[in-house]
Order: C-alpha cells, then sequence, then structure tokens
C-alpha cells in the first residue's frame, strides 16, 4: 500500500425531508473532502399536475390552483392568471379592484419576503428571526383572512377584479399595520444585517454575473442582486403600478447577502406602496365597484340575484358552463416575490384553458443550484438554497 | 396594456427579424400586444442566437420553453419559447411543431437556463431535444411511464401508490376509481348552437 491514502469523492443525500431544503427537495451532492463538486437536484416530489388539471377545469375553477404554487404569496399567483385570462377577455378592472390588487400583491410580496429572510437566517443559524417574523405574517394573513375568507388558499383575484370588496375597518387595520410594520423592519436589521456570523455565512457566497442571471432565466431579487434595475412593476407596469412610488433596490456584487438586503429593502418598499394604496382606496375615485361589471364573465352580488332574472341566469351559467374565452395565446408575467411569474395560456375559444404553462420563477433559479454551488463548502448549499427564495409548491407544480 | 404604442415598434421588430432570417421565419404576428414568431424546427438555435446576439433584439433573458399538444396534427407538438429583452423592454413568443419521433434542436448551448425547462418538456410531452446533455425525466415520479400532458393521457393516470403494510414498502396498482371519472359537457348554449344536444335526437321535430 502506498504512503498516500486513496481518495475519493463521497456522493450524499441532501434532502427530500432535511429542515433547509425548504420542503421536498432531494440534492443529490458529489463531494471532495467539504467541497461540493457536483450538484444534481431532483425534483418533482410535490408534483401535483396542475397544467393538467386546469386543463379540465374552467377558468373560474382554474384559480384555485394558483394558490396552491407558491403557497407563501398566493395571491401574486392568481394575478397573474387573472391578467392573462383578461387579456384574452380585453377585460377593464375598476380603479377600485386594481388598487386592492396592488395592496393585496404587496402583502404578499411582504409574507414571501418575511418567509424567506427568517428562514434563511435560521438556514445559518440563528432561531430568533423566523419566530419574530411569523409573527408578523400571522398578522398578514389575518389581513388575507378578512379580505378573503382563507388564510392562505384565498381565490380572491378573479379574472375581471377581486372577489369582494374590503370592509372599511379592513383597509383601517392595513393602515395601521403600514405605521407599525417599519419598526419590526428596523428590529430584524439590527438583528441581522450586521450580526458578524450571517455576514460570514452569506457575503462572497453564491456570486452571480449579471449576464449569467439573465442566460440562466433568473428574475426578480435574483437580477437585481446582480445589478440590473428590472422590475415588472416599473419597466412593464401592470394595474395601477405607474401611479405608485416606490424604489427598486439593486445589488452590486451578486451575493447571498446583496440579495439579502435587497429583500429587506423591498419589505420597506412594498408598505410605502400599501400606504398609498390605503390613501388611495379612501379617496373620494377610489370607490366603486371591485370588479368588471361585465355580466357575461363575473357572477353578479347576492344582493342583484334576488331582484334580477338577468342576474340569477348569469349566475347560474357562470357557475356550471363558466365563460367561454376568445381562441388566441397570451403571455402575461407580474413581479412576483420570487421573481417573474408567468402564465402563457392557449384558449380554443370554449369555456376551459387548452395549455396553461405555469412559468415559475423559482424552478430556474433552482436549475442553476449546480452552476451556484460548484466549489462552495457544503455547509455553503444550505445557504445558497436559502437565498434562491425556493417554494416547492411552484418548482413542482 | 397600452397596445396602441406597443405594436407599432413590434411589428418593426417583427419584420427586422423575418428579413435578418430570411427561410428560417415561417411566420410572425402580432396579437394582444405580443410578438410571435413561427420558425423551422432545425433552425431554431440559429433563430434564438440572432435574438440573442442582434443588436436590434437583445433577447437576453431566457424566460421559458413548454410544450403543447395538438393530436389532430401530422406533427402534434408544439415547442413554445419565450424570451426577454430587458434593453428593448420587449417580449417575444417562438414557436415550432414536432414530433416524438425527430429531436429538436436544444437550445442549452445559447441558454444554460433552457437545460430543466427542455427536460420538463420532455418528460411532460415527450418530443427530443437532440444535444441536451442529460434529457431525464424531471417532474414525474421514479420510472414514470408515458407522457402525462398529452391530450390522450387522461387525468386520472393509470397507477396509484400506497404504502402495503405487509410488504413494508410503496407498491403501485391499476387505478381503481371508487367513482368514475367525471367530465360534464357544460359547453350548452348561451347563444345557440350548432350541433344537437345530448337527447335533443329523440325529440320529435
Amino acid at each position: 500500500m502506498s504512503v498516500e491514502a486513496e481518495v475519493r469523492n463521497f456522493t450524499i443525500n441532501f434532502g427530500p425531508v432535511h429542515p433547509s431544503a425548504h420542503g421536498v427537495l432531494r440534492l443529490i451532492l458529489e463531494l471532495d473532502g467539504e467541497i461540493v463538486e457536483r450538484v444534481d437536484p431532483h425534483i418533482g416530489l410535490l408534483h401535483r399536475g396542475t397544467e393538467k388539471l386546469i386543463e379540465s377545469k374552467t377558468y373560474l375553477q382554474a384559480v384555485p390552483y394558483f394558490d396552491r404554487l407558491d403557497y407563501v404569496a398566493p395571491m401574486n399567483q392568481e394575478h397573474a392568471f387573472a391578467l392573462a385570462v383578461e387579456k384574452l377577455l380585453r377585460l377593464e378592472v375598476p380603479r377600485r379592484g386594481q388598487l386592492i390588487r396592488v395592496l393585496y400583491s404587496e402583502i404578499g410580496r411582504l409574507l414571501s419576503h418575511l418567509m424567506n429572510v427568517t428562514t434563511q437566517a435560521m438556514d445559518v443559524g440563528a432561531l430568533t428571526p423566523p419566530v419574530w417574523g411569523f409573527e408578523w405574517r400571522e398578522k398578514l394573513m389575518i389581513f388575507y383572512e378578512r379580505a378573503s375568507g382563507a388564510r392562505m388558499h384565498a381565490s380572491y383575484f378573479r379574472p375581471g377584479g377581486v372577489h369582494q370588496d374590503l370592509p372599511q375597518a379592513l383597509v383601517d387595520d392595513i393602515g395601521t399595520f403600514c405605521v407599525e410594520f417599519p419598526k419590526f423592519i428596523v428590529d430584524l436589521d439590527t438583528l441581522l444585517t450586521e450580526n458578524r456570523i450571517f455576514k460570514q455565512r452569506n457575503v462572497d457566497i453564491g456570486v452571480v454575473k449579471l449576464e449569467d442571471a439573465w442566460n440562466m432565466g433568473f428574475s426578480g431579487v435574483m437580477v437585481r442582486g446582480s445589478g440590473a434595475a428590472w422590475d415588472l412593476r416599473k419597466s412593464q407596469p401592470y394595474e395601477l403600478y405607474d401611479e405608485m412610488e416606490f424604489d427598486i433596490p439593486i445589488g452590486k456584487n451578486g451575493d447571498c447577502f446583496d440579495r439579502y438586503l435587497i429583500r429587506m429593502e423591498e419589505m420597506r418598499q412594498s408598505t410605502r406602496i400599501m400606504a398609498q394604496c390605503v390613501a388611495k382606496l379612501n379617496a373620494p375615485e377610489g370607490k366603486g365597484p371591485v370588479s368588471s361589471l361585465d355580466g357575461k364573465v363575473v357572477p353578479p352580488n347576492r344582493d342583484d340575484m334576488k331582484k334580477s332574472m338577468e342576474a340569477l341566469i348569469h349566475h347560474f351559467k357562470l357557475y356550471t358552463e363558466g365563460y367561454k374565452v376568445p381562441a388566441g395565446e397570451v403571455y402575461a408575467a407580474v413581479e412576483a416575490p420570487k421573481g417573474e411569474f408567468g402564465v402563457y395560456l392557449v384558449s380554443d375559444g370554449t369555456n376551459k384553458p387548452y395549455r396553461c404553462k405555469i412559468r415559475a420563477p423559482g424552478f430556474a433559479h433552482l436549475s442553476a443550484m449546480d452552476f451556484l454551488c460548484r466549489g462552495h463548502m457544503l455547509a455553503d448549499v444550505s445557504a445558497i438554497l436559502g437565498s434562491l427564495d425556493i417554494v416547492f409548491g411552484e418548482v413542482d407544480r | 396594456m397600452d397596445e396602441v404604442t406597443q405594436v407599432e415598434p413590434l411589428v418593426d421588430l417583427g419584420e427586422h427579424i423575418a428579413s435578418a432570417l430570411g427561410d428560417a421565419v415561417l411566420s410572425q404576428q402580432v396579437a394582444y400586444g405580443e410578438l410571435t414568431l413561427t420558425v423551422q424546427r432545425d433552425a431554431i438555435v440559429a433563430v434564438v442566437t440572432f435574438l440573442r446576439d442582434d443588436s436590434r433584439c437583445r433577447f437576453i433573458s431566457f424566460i421559458d420553453v413548454c410544450g403543447s399538444d395538438y393530436p389532430a396534427r401530422d406533427e402534434r407538438f408544439d415547442v413554445v419559447y419565450h424570451f426577454m429583452s430587458p434593453y428593448l423592454n420587449h417580449r417575444i413568443r417562438v414557436k415550432l411543431t414536432a414530433d416524438d419521433v425527430n429531436p429538436v434542436p436544444s437550445i442549452t448551448s445559447v441558454f444554460k437556463g433552457a437545460e430543466w425547462f427542455e427536460r420538463e418538456a420532455y418528460d411532460l410531452y415527450g418530443m427530443l431535444f437532440s444535444g441536451h446533455g442529460d434529457l431525464r425525466r424531471i417532474l414525474t415520479d421514479y420510472g414514470f411511464d408515458g407522457h402525462p400532458l398529452r391530450k390522450d393521457f387522461p387525468t386520472t393516470g393509470f397507477v396509484e401508490v400506497r404504502y402495503d403494510e405487509e410488504r413494508k414498502r410503496v407498491v403501485y396498482e391499476p387505478v381503481k376509481l371508487m367513482q368514475e371519472y367525471r367530465s360534464f359537457d357544460y359547453l350548452s348554449p348561451w347563444e345557440g348552437t350548432d350541433y344537437v344536444l345530448p337527447g335533443d335526437e329523440k325529440a320529435k321535430q
């Protein structure tokens, strides 16, 4: 036997039930000592065939499937689908409906970023942030519940508008929240941003160059972290985002720490947008219907059904047959908290989508795991995974 | 969406691309404020490279690759690519047709991010991508048989799994439905129909 010991690579299984695998990710890691040589993510353990199921449902019945994709920010997903259907139907959403959509999209962004920032801190060893963060997520989920009746699976953004109007008390409470929440961000900031361990685990880890980021299909925080001032809310504004005042934070280094800082700043900016939405909802021009008045698409309210025969017929037809959508194909995207969430919808003119492709940002981000992790230490895998902001509902669909 | 201001540059862009690529582009159209190119299957890598590198296009952001299925056609599948140009602030859709025998050239050499998306399209539809280094299934189960998003694949699938207490492992069995799979035809007439409704043929005219 030679003096030198025989060196061989280790192949280990990370997940699918590892707490920092953020759900059901199975990573096959090939290690040389503690250095990661190759990563092979195995996904699909949460595949539920959403796209197949949507093909056999009417357009309205398809909405709840979108809550179950990125279940951390459910309404943002519904939003993309609603925009796609509205584009095909050429349907206008009334101003109040649009304001409520913007408001709840930003609540979704807070929900998602709170989850991500705090659990990523947990992935690198800090236990306090998730406990603090989840208290605030709870408050936001109660806003969800008060608007839609469900804490998570809201099916609230429907083609044509939103399902129901917000009670005034809820709008006021969200206004109060916008005053209180920034104090929590300051607390979280003192807990993490200058924390020595947190920085050691995140700075210069998982660096992405901007060119690579575009090439690999990254979007959202992943390209902003690498220095692109790109946000669909600014560059291709939908709903009333062009009326809102907010800033787009961008990173310089493209590492995990920059992405963390961007998410923190986006939470502040989201709160800013929410406060503007509350003010606009309270203004006289912010009153009015919350969804389109086109009776062939949007069901009537209960009041009308008691009085109007036509409304009753519409109600019956819309909840059995649904509405027919003109043939065509569209792609609609929103700036979801995790990046560009798109829906490619093909209609054949019937009441069911012919094809509904869901373009989830997490899918593209996770596919780059091998590229991002090569040459890093084993412990960095969970830091990188955390900063990619992966939720398996949307990756596996 | 402000379609009036959106459409004009898209038409120009479509013409620019079509004239530069010649025969590779079969058709181009702008609908719902979106530009769609239909291209020849074998030219896709050249088309995508042009879209990425041409100074008037710069579609450097890879968005999506997906399939869709039209069983009545000779080449039953569409492969649909989406790209975005952050410089022009435009999106583009590129389509081609495919079947399950002749492979589609893979664009992973141009856009690294397409790797998983092509694997997904292969997994769900069964079209092949040549030049893709790692064309394995991605979303379905290990050892899965069939391509679930094809229109002739039943929504309920063919096999179901359960944990067998005696054998102490998960077993696969043919699907047993407690109730027949129901697919109602709700397409009754809002505004008159051009076909005979089920049951109506029995009525005396």
